[in-house]
Parts: C-alpha cells; structure tokens; sequence
C-alpha cells in the first residue's frame, strides 16, 4: 500500500540532521564558501549524527541497516543547511557504500569497520574525467589485468577530498564495462595534482588525479572476481545527489518565500503581488514533485529493485528543480539576490552542479 | 514507512480499468470527438451492467475498498488515457455525490443516491459556474427563496456536465449551487437538489467546445424551478446552519487530483504513443547516458517522462491524504496545476514531434492537445490552484492575497 510518512526513527533522523545542519552547517556557509575550504565542525560535529554507521551491519562493526530512504531524508536537510558541509559529510559514504553494496564479504570486513568508529574519516571517489562528452559507461581511464593484479591509467577529475583521504575509489574500464578498483592514496602511480576551481561547491574540496600505471592488487577489485554492479552504484549515485539538490532547492525556496513576506514595495509585501505569489507556488509545487520523485527511487533501490528508469528521471527532473527554484529565488530578491552578502546567488551556484557533477559522489 | 507499493486492490481495478479503455474506449475515440453530442450508448452501457462492478469508484459503497480515493484515481488515469470525454460521460455519481455524501443527511445520501444503485442508466450533475463568476463561486447569482414547503430556484448556470444526461437521459440528480441571502456572500451559499423531471428546469444549450466532445457540457435554465424543502443539502438539518460552503469547498479537494489524475491519462496516452513510434523505428531510450549526450528527441521524450511521473506522484500524495481523511488542500492544488501544465506542454509538444502527422485528424495526437486544455481549466484554473496554494505557503487569507 502506498504511503507517505516517513517512519518514527526516519522522523527523528530528520529532526536531528536538521538541526545540525541549520547549526554548523548554514551558519559558516558563507564564510567558508569565501575561502573555499570547509569548517572542521562540519565534519566533527556532523559525524555524531552517526549516520553511516548506522546503516553498517553489526557484523561489521556499524549498528543498522542500510536504507536509501533514510539517506535521501537525511541528506535533504544536510544540504538544506549546506551542500559543500553535506559533500564533505557523506564523502566516508564514496567508499563505504559501494562496498557496502557490492564489496565481497572479505572486502566488508576489511573496510568497514574503519568508516565506524567514533572519529570521521575522509574517503573519495574518482569517476569523473575532465572531457565534455563524459560517459561513465564508456570511461577513458583504463583497468588491466596483469598477472595477480591491476594496472590503472587514465585522467579524473573533481576527486572529492582527495589530498585527505586514505583510500580512493578509482572507476576505470575493464574490458569495456566500468568497474571499481580501491586503491590506497599512497599506492605508487597515484598523484593528486591541482585543486579544483569550480563554479560552486567551493567548501568542499575536490582535485584532479593522475594514474599512472597505478598498479593494485586483484583483491581490490570492488566485488572481487565478479566485479562490481556498477548501473546500481550509477543509479544510488543519481538519487543520493538529487535528494541534495532538494536541500538547496528548499534552502532557495524558503528564504526566498520569508524575504517576499518581509520585503515591502507600494506599501504591501511583495508576495501579496500575484507574480511573486504564483512564482511561489510554482517552486513549492515542483519542489513538492521532486520530493516524491527522489523518494521513490530510493525506495526502489530499497527493495532491491530495478532504479535505473527512475533514479534518471528523478535526476532530471531535481537537477532542473534546483536551478529554476534557486533562479527564481534570486529574481524574487532582485538586486539583493545578486550580491554576496546575501545566500541565493551561492545556491544558484551550487544548483548548477547538479547536472553537471552527476556520478560525483556515491552515496 | 514510505511505500510506492500499489496494493492488490488498486493494480487488479486498473488492470481493469486499463483493459475496458483500450478495447471499449480508444477504438471509440475518434467518432464522438467529430460527432459532437452524440451519446456513447454502447459504451454507457456497458459501464453500467457491468465495468462498474469492476471499478469501486463507479459504483461507491459496492466493494469494499481499503483506499478508495486512492483506487478512482486510478481508474480515472486508466480511463482517460482511452478517452478523457468517455470518462466524463460516464454514468456515476461523481462530483455530485460527493457533494451529496459531503453536505447531506443519512436520509438525503440514501433518497438521492440510491438510484445509483439500481437498473436504469442514472447519471448526476453539479451546477455551480454562471456567466460571470466561476472561481469565485461566492459571487453566484442563481436565487433560492423559500416560499411555504418549497425552495424556488432562478438563475442561469453555465458549463454543467452530463446535464443533458441527469436531468433527460436518465432519472438522475443536478445539484445547484445557489444564494437564500445574495448579501451574505459564501454563508448565504446553498447547495440543493433537483431531480430529473423538477419543472422549470430547462437545458437551453449544449457547448460546442475546443475538446472533451464525447461529455455533454450544457447550459441550464432555472426558471421557478420549485424543489421540496428537504432538497436542501444540510448535514446539520438546519438550513440556517448548512455549512454548505465549506463542505462544497471540501469536495474540490478530492475533484481536483481526479481532473490531475485524468490530465496525468491523456499525458500518457500521448507520451506512449510517442515512444511506440519511436522503438519501432529503431530508435531506442537510454536512461542510464548522461543527458548532455542524448539526442533532441530522447531529451524531450525523457523530460516529458519526467514531468508526467511528477505530476502523477503529486496526485497519488494528494489522493493518500484524502483516504486518510486529512487536510489536502495545497496537495489538492499542486497537483491540479501540475498536471494542468504538463498535461498542455506535453499533448503541444506531442503534435510538434510527429509534424504533419501529429496535426493530421488521421492520428488521435491533435485531439488529445484539445482534450487535455480543460485540464487547466475546469475544476479550478491554473491561475486559480496557484492562489490557493500560494495562500496556504505565504500564511495569508484571501484579504491579504487577491
């Protein structure tokens, strides 16, 4: 039967992660997206939410079980605080998830217990390639099998964390078909090169990387022998992200609303004019959608269920949300919406990504 | 728990549904949209001895249904995507009985709806709309003047469906919205009953319209039009006290994600079509590409998917709201203005994708661009669902917010 309330323990998990992220998050975002690096409290204080270990079994050191459902719940209000402090948050999650997910038993026992400790530890990912005609299913950098190991080579781009991290989750091509390779930061062949400088996100650090013949045994193989699921990594990557992109989308949308209420024009609030009124409406409506689009994504993904149709369309859909929805903000706080001093234009920025960064971080 | 879940229940009534669209609807479509005001004999009847013992909504009180709101909208997707105006020309108690089952009494609900039970084809109408007010239905003109054992109703009422079909067609019911003190405005609003056969009820013309031609849409004279005094719907048995209004109003909570739900039917009966041209002409639709890489037409295909999916998920929130018998009004509105836009773009873009032949009368693709127009219009405009919504987000009454 159809429902849509979430359940008690989902309810509390939301009213935590809201508070933190209005807390430690929202208040240093501005100063942190200044200077481009992110607060430490992000990560320290947003650990004690505890929410990967809780979605890691007890046999490997967590207290839970995993469910996308509560990610995307989560996730929605981390990001509604901030995106770059939400990123930095879930980036333990670009590892342990897809270990979590695929990983060979062998593989669980290794990893996971590290991501369950009391202390958050950075982690990354490498999926993207700095080329226009990007295609994760058609990736440049290459996997090789020689003899009991691996050889990876090839150019990423926008490797979350990467300096920080100990382990990087390396996507390359292995015959053809995207697979995943854990390879520790200081394997030989493995340089972090130049940070990047991006449009938006700018608190949450992300570096290009270099493999050259970056040679990893064949136990690293995400999966083992038989590989990783690499379309149900792809798939939870898309509704991971969108569920962000409906934080920043409602981070817009509210301050957007309460800024019409407050704004005077001809002496009565703007939002009492019918085209700031409607213009409201219409965020709220398709924010609304999204919502129900990203939810039922992750409750395919849940049920062990084909997403691959739904988490695209939800991506769609939540990435052109988040750009129209924050547009709209910044044309409702006209010249206001325009100047740093003020938070739109910096989720304006950051909505952008969401189209563009698809795969950027697997959660 | 948060569940996508479609129950046994829903997925056996729209694979019901579904199937009497495909086979005693679609085939039919083209027919009574060029022979407007005809009646769908065939297909009325066939709804009436039997595909309404098949699909709750039809027929309410007949199954036990654990959602019911949440199974008419389905229906009402499955039905439309056949043929929006057959579902409209359907015989059932509709906006009118849940008009009747909002404001009356046991005795009222049992006297005016038990003949939905029965043998005889029975269809009910709402009046509501006159020639200058239509959203704003607090400024209606149609007079109720109480005269010994009778209301006496005069007024004129526009853009009443299947009025032909309750008051000549079949023994069925019209309820009339209509004013006992004009000054009053919303609390001087009464809804009455007129039964087939009442004198001084007078159709005066049937709309020719843009789309939806196989459903009646009629004007309809009051003219003395005299009715027992228990023909007041009142669930309070005081006419002074009726709340008519506000029940009336509830009533739109539940027929507007019927009309999304029905707009959310014609999307899809475009997008399907649409995308069976498209597989059998070898051209495939990836999901898993990154969207930069798509061709113009997967892009608008797949976006037009998005938009549809968006509309429908706001319709089923609103519809699980109503089976849980809590508040969905801004639900209600979103969801209506939704599928109102996407239902429009989606049925334009439709006849633009298939060029000559999406223009051409050969194909059904143009007909369902008509069609799916009244979406946005009827049971509230867009502009309207904005407003309410807008309200509702900004805390503000209809002083505050015009």
């Amino acid at each position: 039967m159809y429902s849509f309330e979430p359940t008690d323990d989902q309810k509390i998990i939301v009213d935590e992660a809201r508070k933190l992220a209005e807390r430690e998050f929202r208040s240093r975002m501005r100063e942190n997206d200044e200077k481009e690096e992110p607060a430490p409290e992000w990560s320290e204080e947003g650990w004690k939410l505890g929410l990967l270990p809780a979605s890691i079994p007890e046999e490997y050191g967590g207290f839970g079980e995993h469910s996308f459902l509560t990610w995307v719940l989560a996730a929605e209000e981390l990001a509604r605080g901030d995106l770059s402090a939400a990123l930095v948050l879930a980036a333990p999650n670009l590892v342990a998830v897809p270990v979590l997910l695929c990983g060979t038993e062998e593989q669980k026992k290794e990893i996971l217990p590290a991501f369950c400790s009391d202390r958050y530890r950075a982690a990354s990912a490498a999926l993207l390639e700095p080329r226009f005609n990007f295609d994760p299913a058609d990736l440049k950098t290459k996997a090789v099998q020689k003899g009991g190991d691996y050889v990876l080579s090839g150019a990423k781009c926008n490797v979350p964390l990467a300096d920080e991290a100990g382990e990087i989750l390396v996507y390359a091509s292995l015959d053809g078909k995207t697979q995943a390779f854990l390879v520790p930061k200081n394997a030989p062949g493995v340089a972090v090169k130049k940070r990047e400088r991006n449009m938006g996100m700018k608190a949450f650090p992300l570096y290009s990387v270099a493999l050259e013949e970056c040679v990893v045994p064949s136990a690293n193989r995400l999966g083992g022998e038989n590989g990783c699921d690499f379309r149900l990594l792809l798939d939870a990557s898309k509704v991971g992200l969108s569920a962000m992109a409906l934080g920043v989308a409602r981070a817009s949308y509210e301050y957007a609303r309460d800024y019409a209420k407050e704004r005077k024009a001809f002496g009565e609030a703007i939002a009492q004019r019918q085209s700031i009124a409607f213009t409201l409406a219409e965020m709220a409506t398709d924010l609304e959608a999204a919502r129900m689009m990203v939810w039922k994504a992750a409750w395919l993904l849940d049920r062990g269920l084909d997403a691959t149709r739904e988490s695209f369309l939800a991506a769609n859909f939540t990435g052109d949300m988040a750009v129209t929805v924050a547009d709209r903000a910044v044309q409702i706080l006209g010249g206001y919406g325009f100047i740093r001093e003020f938070p739109v234009e910096l989720w304006l920025r950051n909505a952008r990504g969401f189209a563009v960064m698809e795969g950027i971080t697997i959660v | 728990m948060i569940s996508f879940e479609m129950s046994e229940e829903i997925r056996d009534q729209k694979e019901y549904a579904e199937k009497v669209s495909r086979e005693k609807i679609r085939p039919y479509a083209r027919h009574y949209d060029e022979h407007e005001h005809e009646v769908p004999w065939d297909f009325v009847n066939f709804i009436w001895d039997e595909a309404r013992h098949h699909i709750g909504c039809l027929l309410p009180g007949s199954m036990e249904l654990e959602e019911p709101f949440m199974s008419q909208v389905h229906s009402v997707e499955a039905l439309s995507w056949g043929d929006q105006g057959f579902y409209l020309a359907i015989p059932w108690p509709a906006l009118g009985g849940t008009a009747v089952r909002a404001t009356g009494t046991e005795e009222q609900i049992e006297r005016f709806l038990k003949r939905f039970q029965g043998e005889e084809v029975t269809w009910a109408s709402m009046a509501l709309t006159e020639a200058h007010c239509g959203s704003d239905s607090a400024a209606i003109r149609t007079r109720a003047v109480r005269d010994g054992d009778s209301w006496v109703l005069n007024g004129e009422k526009l853009f009443v469906s299947t009025a032909r079909e309750s008051m000549i067609n079949s023994k069925g019911i019209m309820i009339v919205w209509a004013t006992i003190d004009p000054a009053a405005g919303r609390k001087g609003m009464r809804l009455f009953v007129v039964e087939a056969g009442t004198p001084g009820l007078k159709i005066t013309r049937q709309e020719k319209k843009l789309g939806m031609r196989a459903s009646d849409t009629a004007v309809v004279v009051l003219e003395d039009c005299r009715v027992p005094l228990e023909n007041m719907l009142s669930s309070t048995g005081d006419p002074q006290k009726a709340k008519s209004f506000k029940g009336a109003m509830a009533t739109f909570d539940s027929a507007r994600p019927t009309a999304a739900a029905s707009g959310v039917g014609i999307a899809r009966a475009t997008l399907d079509f649409l995308k069976e041209r498209l597989a059998e002409n070898g051209i495939p639709l990836r999901y898993d590409r990154p969207r930069n890489q798509l061709s113009a037409i997967e892009r608008d295909i797949v976006d037009m998917e998005a938009q549809l999916e968006a509309a429908w998920l706001l319709v089923l929130k609103a519809a699980w709201l109503v089976d849980r018998k809590k508040p969905n009004t801004v639900e209600s509105s979103m969801s209506k203005l939704k599928a109102g836009d996407i239902v429009t773009k989606i049925t334009q873009k439709g006849v633009e994708l298939m060029g000559t032949l999406g223009y051409s009368r050969e194909l059904l693709l143009e007909k369902w661009m008509r069609d799916g127009k009244v979406i946005d219009l009827f049971e509230g405009t867009g502009q309207i669902n904005r407003l309410i919504v807008a309200r509702r987000i900004l805390g503000y009454t209809g002083r505050e917010l015009k």
